[in-house]
C-alpha cells in the first residue's frame, strides 16, 4: 500500500444518523460563526462537535511550534480545542456549548488557521529545546526590552480586550453534609446512598450532563445512566450542579467550586464547607507518545466514543486503533457501527505497537513496526489512564504508583473526611464500583450526620442543647445506623504503555516532547519537580491532567529509575481554570456614612475617603472655612470620632490603666484629654473622656482608632481584669457629632439649647453636660477645643443629626456660620499645635517623643506602657516640635526629610500647611532631641532637591499658645439673644427611603407596598435598647433568654445577642420607656452592673422576608442557616457582606424572615449589598409596616 | 480555611477571629527589668505543638478566648475562660484528627 495516495476529499458533513445516547436536540438548529463564516449546529453541540460534524479537523495552532492541532480528548481538557469566543479568550471549545450568535475564532494563529507563518518554528524545532529562551535571551541585559517585544508576539493564548467588559461575578456559600465531586456512576451512587441516609448532598459535575463514561457507553450503560440520573434528580436531598468543577480543597474540607453559569454572570465561585468530601472524578485517558502523536486525526478512544455516541459525529473515514484496554475494544465496535472503515487494530496487550503518524495538516497514514504504513485519516489510541487525585493530594494524600494498574492509586492518607469512589479508588465492573460507592456514601452520611449533630449541640441558636431537649452530651440527634462495611475494589491488570520507539509530544499545551525531557535530564534536571519546571511539562493550561503520567514516565526512562522511584508532582489548587473575576466575586467593600453625608454631597463637599468613612474634605475653599471659624463660627461633622459608653464601678481603674495620665479625681460633669500607649510605650490613640454620672462615662477615640481601641479596652477587661466591673458599649454612630467652633459658637449654641446654662462660669472649658438641642433630647455637649477656638462638641442622637445641623445653619446666618471640612480642621489644629496620632507620630513614637511628657504620670502604680516610658525619660531621641520656614511662602511637603550639615537624617516634617490665620507656612516636625531647642535652624530637603530652612518654634502652637481664645471677648454667656423657634425634630433612618414616604411619629419612613416573594424593608425606626453585663451574670434569668435565642414579650422582642448581651426591640417611639423600664430592672439586679444603652439611633435594622431569604443570605454570609441549626427564634452575630452584622431569625406567619442589624453608618451599605445579592431572586424594597412589627 | 469551635458560638470560620498570639504573662510593673519586659513584649516560644493562645471572636460573640492549639495540626481544645460549660463538640476532622 502506498503511503503517498491522496486522501479522499473531506465530506461536507460527518453527522451520523441519530444515536441512542446523543445529547443533541436535532429539532433546534443554532447558527454561529467560526473564523467569520456562518456555521450551523444543533442545540447541545459543543463548539468543537459542531465543527467536527462539519468536517473540520484543525482547531488551533500549538503554543511553541504552531503545529496544527485537532481534537484529542474531546473534553474540557482538550489541548487543541481552545478558542476565542467574542471577548473571551481561552474558551475550552470541546466543552463550551454552542449558542446562537457566538463569534468563535481560532486563537494563536497569524494570519489564519490554515496559513500560519509562525509554523516556521517547527522547522527550527531543534533550536527550541527546553530553556531556549533562558539560554538565548539572557545577554546582554540591555536588549531585554527588544527581546520582550519580539517574544510577546509569539506568546500563545487569546486576545484580552483592552477595555475589560463589565461582567457580573458572583459568589455563594454552601454547607453540604456530603459533597460528591464527580457525577459519574460512582458519584451518583454515593450521592443517592448518602442522601437516602439523611445527609444533605451536593453533587458537582464538570460536564453538562450527569453520567460520566456511561454517556458514551453501550445499551447497558445507557440503561444504568437513565436509572441513576433519575435517582439523583428526583432526590430532594441532592442538589446537583452541572458544568461546575470542584477546584480546591483546603483545611477541614473548605472546598472551592467554580460554577459556569453562563451569560450575565460568567462564573460563580461557591465556597462550600463539606463535612465529608467524596472525590469521584473517574479516570482521565492519557495519550500515547510517538512521532506525530499531535497530528489532527490522532485521538483518544474516549474522544472518539464521545463524538460518535454523544454528538453523532463520525470521527474519520478510515481508522487504525491501538488498544490496550476495554475502552479501546469498545471504540472499535463504535467506529464500525458509525461506518468508519477499520484499517487495522493493534492490540498492545499482545505486544502490538505503532511507530508514527504521518501526514501534513492531519493524519494520512500510520506507520507500524517494521515500517509498514497503513493509510488512515484517524488513529485512535487507548493506552491507559491518569488518576486525577488532585482533591486527595490537597487533603494530604500521596498517591502511589501501581505497575500492575499502570497508574497512580490513592495512598490512603487523605484522612477520614475525604473518601474516594469510582475509578479514583480502584477498578471493577460498573456494578462493583457502584456497590463500593453506595457503601462509601452510607459511611459518609453516618460520619457527616454525627458531625452535624455535634455542630448543632455546639451552636447556641439550636434549641436542642442549651434550651430544651438536649441530653447534655452534645447528642442532639440519635446516632445514625451502622453504615456497614465498604467492600474493597480490585485493581485490574493494565500494560504499562507510555512511549513508542519514536519520540513525540508529552505536553501538548506547552509543546514539550519526550526528547525535550530526555535533554533536560541530561542537563542535570533529573528530579521530577526540576524537570517539570525546566521543561514546563505539566505547567500549561491542563496542569497535568493528560500529560502527567507520560512526563513522569519520560523522566523515569531518562534517569533509569522506576516510575515509583521518580514519584509524582504535586496537584495544587486550582484543579480547573477559574477567572480572576470569579475569585474576586462581588465587590464587598463596606463604606460608612454619617447621617449628614447626603447633605454634604448636596452642598458641594469634596469627598474624602478615610478608612471606610466617606467624609467632606472641604466645601470648595478650606482657607475661607478656617477664617470663618477664627472670626465667626463654623460647624463640622465629626461623627466618625470613636465613642464608647462605659458603665460600672471600676471605670476609673480602667482609665488609669489604659491612659498615661490620671483619672481618679475626674468629677461628674468634667472631661479630660487622655493619651493611650501600647506596652512598648508607643502612642496608640488619644481623645477625651467625660464623666456623665457616678458610674457612667463616655470615652472618645480618634476616628481611625475607634474599632481598635474598643477591642483594646475589651482585651484588657476580659483577659487581664475580668473582675473589674466595667461594661463597654460602642456608641460611635449612635450620635451625630457636630463640632461648633469659633468665637460666636456660644451664641449659636445658646439659640438652640434649652434648660442649659452656657455661661463660662456654669459650663467651663473641659466640661460636659447633657441636654436638649433644637427640640432633641439626650444630647451630650462637651466643651473642648481641637481647633483652638471656643467650641462645643454636640453629640446628637444620630437620627436627629440632620435636623440639628440644619437648625444650626438656619440660626447662625447672622453670625457668619458655615460648614467646614476635614481640611480646614487639619489647618486649625495645626495652627493650634494639636497632634494627630498616626500622622505626627508613627509606629515608634513613644509618648515622650510626641510632646506629651506633661501627661505621663510615672507616679501611678501601673499603666499600660509605664516601664518603657519610665526608661525613656530624659533619654535622647525624637521630639515633636513646631517649625516655621524662614521663607513663609514655602510649605515643605509632609514627610520631607530634615538633614544635618553632613546630610544625615535628623527627622522629618510630619504636618505642614499654609496658615490662613498667620499668612505664612507652619508645621510640626519629628526631630532628634539634639536639634529640638527653640530657635534651632534646620535644613529641609524639598522634593525638587533644593533645601529650605525652618526654625524650631517655642511652642507646638503657632496660634494662641496661651489658650486665650477659649474665652474670647464678646463670646457672650450663651443666653439666647433672639427668639429661638425651630420646626419639630425629624428623625431619619440610615437607609435611603424608597418612595412613597410618610411619617411615623418623628420618623420619615417608606410606605411602599410590596407583594413580591422576597422583600427587604427598613425597620431602623423601631426602638432598640442594648443591655450588657458579664456573661455569667444572673441577670440572664431576668432577661429570660440566653445568647443565641429570642423571646417575645408583649410588643417587644428580646434578642440574646451575645454572652451577657441583649437587644430589646420595641414599637416606634418607645425607646425612652423601654430604657427606663430596663434601667430599673438593672438597678435592682445584684452583682455586676448592667449597662442599658438606647441604641435606637445607633443601629440600622432591616427585615428580609421570603422563601428565598436563606438563599439570598447564602450569597453574603458564610453561616449555615439550615432549619435545624438556625431555626425560628435564633440570634447570631457574624459577617454579612464582610460587615459584622447581627442576624435574627424571626419568621412572619410561617414565612422565613430575618432581622439584620449593624452599626448605623454601615446601614446603607448593608441594604444595598442585600438588594444586589437578591436581584436574582427578585428582592424588592418594602415600606415600614403600618402595624407593629 | 480552618474553623474554630467558639465555646460561645459553635464552629465558625477562622476569618471571624483575630489571633492575638500566645499568652505571655505580664511582668510586675514595679520590679520588672528591661530584659524581662522586652521578653514579654517581643519574644514568643513559637512552639511546634500545643500552644496556649488568645483569640478574639471579633465578628461573633466578641469574647476573648483562651484556646489550646496544636500548631502542627491545628487541632484545638478549649480552656476554661469563663466560657459556658459545654463539651467541646468538634467537626469530623477534629474528631478523627485529620487536618
Amino acid at each position: 500500500m502506498s503511503p503517498m495516495r491522496t486522501r479522499p476529499a473531506p465530506p461536507t458533513t460527518m453527522r451520523l444518523d441519530p444515536q441512542p445516547g446523543e445529547v443533541i436536540d436535532r429539532s433546534t438548529s443554532v447558527r454561529f460563526r467560526w473564523n467569520g463564516q456562518l456555521r450551523t449546529a444543533y442545540q447541545g453541540d459543543t463548539i468543537i462537535s459542531a465543527l467536527a460534524a462539519a468536517g473540520e479537523r484543525v482547531f488551533s495552532r500549538s503554543f511553541k511550534y504552531h503545529r496544527p492541532r485537532g481534537l484529542l480528548t474531546g473534553s474540557f481538557s482538550d489541548p487543541g480545542c481552545t478558542v476565542q469566543v467574542g471577548d473571551e479568550p481561552n474558551v475550552r471549545g470541546a466543552h463550551r456549548l454552542v449558542e446562537a450568535g457566538l463569534d468563535v475564532h481560532a486563537q494563536n494563529v497569524w494570519p489564519s488557521l490554515g496559513v500560519d507563518v509562525k509554523a516556521a518554528n517547527q522547522l527550527v524545532g531543534r533550536f527550541l529545546p527546553p530553556g531556549f529562551y533562558y539560554k538565548t535571551f539572557m545577554q546582554p541585559a540591555r536588549l531585554w526590552p527588544a527581546y520582550q517585544a519580539v517574544l510577546r508576539r509569539f506568546s500563545s493564548g487569546g486576545t484580552v480586550p483592552p477595555v475589560a467588559p463589565e461582567i457580573y461575578f458572583d459568589k455563594r456559600y454552601a454547607h453540604p453534609d456530603v459533597l460528591v465531586a464527580g457525577g459519574g456512576p460512582a458519584g451518583m451512587a454515593a450521592a443517592v446512598a448518602a442522601a437516602d441516609a439523611g445527609a444533605r448532598v451536593l453533587l458537582v459535575e464538570e460536564e453538562h450532563q450527569l453520567g460520566g463514561h456511561l454517556r458514551w457507553g453501550d445499551a447497558t450503560d445507557l440503561e444504568a445512566l437513565a436509572h441513576w440520573r433519575e435517582q439523583v434528580l428526583e432526590h430532594e436531598g441532592i442538589e446537583v450542579l452541572t458544568d461546575s468543577t470542584v477546584i480546591a480543597r483546603y483545611d477541614e474540607n473548605w472546598v472551592g467550586i467554580v460554577q459556569r453559569v453562563g451569560p450575565g454572570a460568567r462564573e460563580r465561585l461557591i465556597k462550600a464547607r463539606a463535612r465529608v468530601l467524596v472525590p469521584a472524578a473517574g479516570l482521565i485517558e492519557r495519550p500515547y507518545v510517538f512521532e506525530g502523536n499531535d497530528r489532527p486525526g490522532v485521538m483518544l478512544s474516549t474522544a472518539a466514543r464521545r463524538l460518535i455516541n454523544m454528538y453523532a459525529v463520525k470521527p474519520g473515514e478510515r481508522a487504525v486503533v491501538l488498544t490496550a484496554n476495554a475502552s479501546g475494544d469498545a471504540v472499535v465496535e463504535d467506529l464500525q457501527r458509525a461506518g468508519v472503515q477499520i484499517a487495522h487494530v493493534v492490540d498492545a496487550r499482545t505486544g502490538g505497537d505503532i511507530v508514527a503518524a504521518r501526514g501534513r495538516s492531519g493524519v494520512s497514514s500510520v506507520v507500524l513496526p517494521g515500517g509498514r504504513a497503513v493509510q488512515a485519516d484517524l488513529l485512535v489510541t487507548a493506552t491507559g489512564w491518569t488518576t486525577p487525585t488532585a482533591l486527595l493530594n490537597m487533603a494530604g494524600d500521596r498517591p502511589v504508583y501501581s505497575p500492575q494498574a499502570a497508574r497512580f492509586l490513592p495512598g490512603g492518607q487523605a484522612g477520614d473526611t475525604v473518601l474516594a469512589v469510582g475509578g479514583l479508588a480502584g477498578d471493577g465492573s460498573t456494578e462493583q464500583l457502584v456497590e463500593h460507592a453506595a457503601a462509601t456514601g452510607r459511611r459518609c452520611a453516618a460520619l457527616a450526620l454525627t458531625a452535624r449533630a455535634g455542630h448543632a449541640a455546639a451552636t447556641p441558636t439550636s434549641p436542642s442543647v442549651r434550651g430544651d431537649g438536649g441530653d447534655g452530651d452534645g447528642n442532639a440527634a440519635p446516632a445514625p445506623e451502622d453504615p456497614g462495611p465498604v467492600p474493597d475494589l480490585p485493581v485490574a491488570e493494565h500494560p504499562e504503555l507510555f512511549r513508542a520507539s519514536t519520540h513525540g509530544f508529552v505536553d501538548f499545551s506547552e509543546d514539550v516532547s519526550s526528547q525535550d525531557i530526555k535533554l533536560a535530564v541530561a542537563e542535570g534536571y533529573d528530579d521530577i519537580e526540576l524537570a517539570k519546571r525546566y521543561t514546563t511539562a505539566t505547567m500549561g493550561p491542563l496542569q497535568g491532567k493528560i500529560e502527567l503520567v507520560n512526563t513522569i514516565a519520560a523522566v523515569a526512562e531518562a534517569t533509569g529509575r522506576t516510575i515509583a522511584e521518580t514519584g509524582t508532582t504535586t496537584w495544587r489548587p486550582s484543579y480547573a481554570p477559574i477567572t480572576l473575576g470569579a475569585l474576586a466575586g462581588r465587590m464587598f467593600s463596606p463604606t460608612r456614612r454619617s447621617p449628614l453625608q447626603a447633605w454634604h454631597e448636596g452642598h458641594g463637599a469634596h469627598p474624602l475617603v478615610a478608612g471606610q468613612w466617606i467624609r467632606p474634605e472641604h466645601y470648595g475653599d478650606p482657607a475661607a472655612e478656617v477664617r470663618a471659624v477664627r472670626e465667626g463660627v463654623g460647624i463640622i461633622d465629626v461623627t466618625p470620632i470613636g465613642k464608647l459608653d462605659l458603665v460600672g464601678r471600676d471605670i476609673s481603674r480602667l482609665l488609669n490603666l489604659l491612659y498615661v495620665n490620671k483619672w481618679s479625681k475626674l468629677a461628674v460633669g468634667r472631661v479630660r484629654y487622655g493619651v493611650m500607649c501600647a506596652e512598648d510605650g508607643v502612642v496608640l490613640d488619644d481623645g477625651v473622656t467625660g464623666r456623665l454620672g457616678e458610674d457612667h462615662y463616655l470615652m472618645s477615640t480618634t476616628s481611625s482608632g475607634a474599632g481598635a481601641i474598643w477591642e483594646w479596652v475589651e482585651e484588657w477587661l476580659q483577659t487581664a481584669h475580668p473582675d473589674w466591673d466595667v461594661q463597654v458599649t460602642p456608641v460611635t454612630t449612635a450620635y451625630t457629632s457636630i463640632n461648633v467652633a469659633g468665637p460666636r459658637s456660644r451664641q449659636l449654641v445658646g439659640r438652640l439649647v434649652e434648660g442649659l446654662d452656657l455661661s463660662p462660669e456654669a459650663f467651663g472649658y473641659m466640661h460636659v453636660r447633657t441636654g436638649r438641642i433644637a427640640g432633641v433630647d439626650n444630647c451630650v455637649l462637651w466643651r473642648i477645643g481641637f481647633t483652638g477656638e471656643l467650641s462645643y462638641e454636640l453629640h446628637v442622637p444620630a437620627s436627629y443629626g440632620l435636623h440639628v445641623w440644619e437648625q444650626l445653619l438656619a440660626h447662625g446666618a447672622d453670625l457668619g456660620v458655615r460648614p467646614f471640612g476635614i481640611e480646614a480642621q487639619r489647618i486649625l489644629r495645626l495652627e493650634k499645635g494639636h497632634l494627630i496620632v498616626g500622622q505626627d507620630t508613627d509606629g515608634l513614637t513613644k509618648a515622650s517623643s510626641a510632646g506629651l511628657d506633661w501627661a505621663i504620670k510615672l507616679d501611678k502604680d501601673d499603666f499600660v506602657g509605664k516601664p518603657e516610658l519610665a526608661w525613656a525619660t530624659d533619654t535622647p531621641g525624637p521630639r515633636l516640635v513646631g517649625v516655621q520656614p524662614v521663607d513663609g511662602r514655602v510649605v515643605p511637603p509632609e514627610a520631607s526629610q530634615i538633614l544635618s550639615g553632613s546630610g544625615a537624617i535628623l527627622g522629618r516634617i510630619t504636618s505642614s500647611r499654609m496658615s490662613p490665620t498667620l499668612g505664612r507656612a507652619i508645621g510640626l516636625a519629628q526631630v532628634h532631641s539634639s536639634v529640638s531647642d527653640p530657635g534651632t535652624r534646620l535644613r529641609v530637603r524639598l522634593r525638587d532637591g533644593t533645601d529650605c530652612t525652618v526654625v524650631v518654634t517655642e511652642h507646638l502652637a503657632h496660634v494662641d499658645p496661651e489658650g486665650q481664645l477659649q474665652e474670647p471677648e464678646g463670646a457672650g454667656d450663651g443666653s439666647s439673644d433672639q427668639v429661638s423657634s425651630h420646626p419639630d425634630p425629624v428623625a431619619r433612618t440610615p437607609i435611603p427611603v424608597t418612595k412613597p414616604s410618610g411619617r411615623l411619629g418623628d420618623w420619615v419612613v417608606s410606605t411602599r407596598t410590596a407583594t413580591g416573594p422576597l422583600r427587604l424593608s427598613d425597620h431602623s425606626a423601631l426602638a432598640k435598647v442594648a443591655l450588657k453585663t458579664t456573661p455569667k451574670s444572673t441577670f440572664t434569668e431576668v432577661m429570660d433568654v440566653s445568647h443565641g435565642r429570642t423571646r417575645r414579650t408583649g410588643d417587644d422582642l428580646v434578642i440574646g445577642s451575645g454572652p451577657g448581651e441583649w437587644l430589646v426591640l420595641g414599637p416606634v417611639g418607645s425607646q425612652q420607656e423601654l430604657t427606663d423600664r430596663w434601667r430599673e430592672q438593672a438597678s435592682d439586679a445584684e452583682g455586676p452592673s448592667v449597662a442599658v444603652v438606647d441604641q435606637t439611633h445607633g443601629r440600622a435594622l432591616l427585615r428580609l422576608t421570603g422563601l428565598d431569604a436563606t438563599a439570598l443570605l447564602a450569597k453574603v454570609c458564610a453561616i449555615d442557616l439550615s432549619e435545624d441549626l438556625v431555626p425560628d427564634g435564633s440570634a447570631l452575630r457574624t459577617s454579612v457582606a464582610t460587615l459584622v452584622t447581627d442576624l435574627v431569625r424571626d419568621d412572619s406567619e410561617g414565612t422565613p424572615s430575618f432581622l439584620l442589624h449593624c452599626e448605623r453608618s454601615s446601614g446603607q451599605y448593608l441594604y444595598e449589598a442585600l438588594l444586589d445579592a437578591g436581584a436574582e431572586f427578585g428582592v424588592e424594597p418594602e415600606g415600614f409596616p403600618d402595624e407593629d412589627d | 480555611m480552618m474553623q474554630l469551635n467558639c465555646p460561645w458560638c459553635g464552629p465558625r470560620n477562622v476569618s471571624e477571629f483575630h489571633h492575638r498570639g500566645e499568652i505571655v504573662p505580664r511582668p510586675q510593673v514595679a520590679t520588672t527589668t528591661p530584659q524581662d519586659w522586652r521578653q514579654y513584649l517581643y519574644e514568643r516560644a513559637n512552639t511546634a505543638g500545643w500552644s496556649t493562645e488568645t483569640w478574639y471572636h471579633s465578628a461573633g460573640c466578641r469574647r476573648f478566648l483562651t484556646i489550646e492549639r496544636d500548631t502542627l495540626t491545628n487541632q484545638i481544645r478549649p480552656v476554661d475562660n469563663g466560657s459556658p460549660e459545654v463539651a467541646p463538640v468538634l467537626g469530623v476532622a477534629e474528631q478523627t484528627g485529620a487536618s
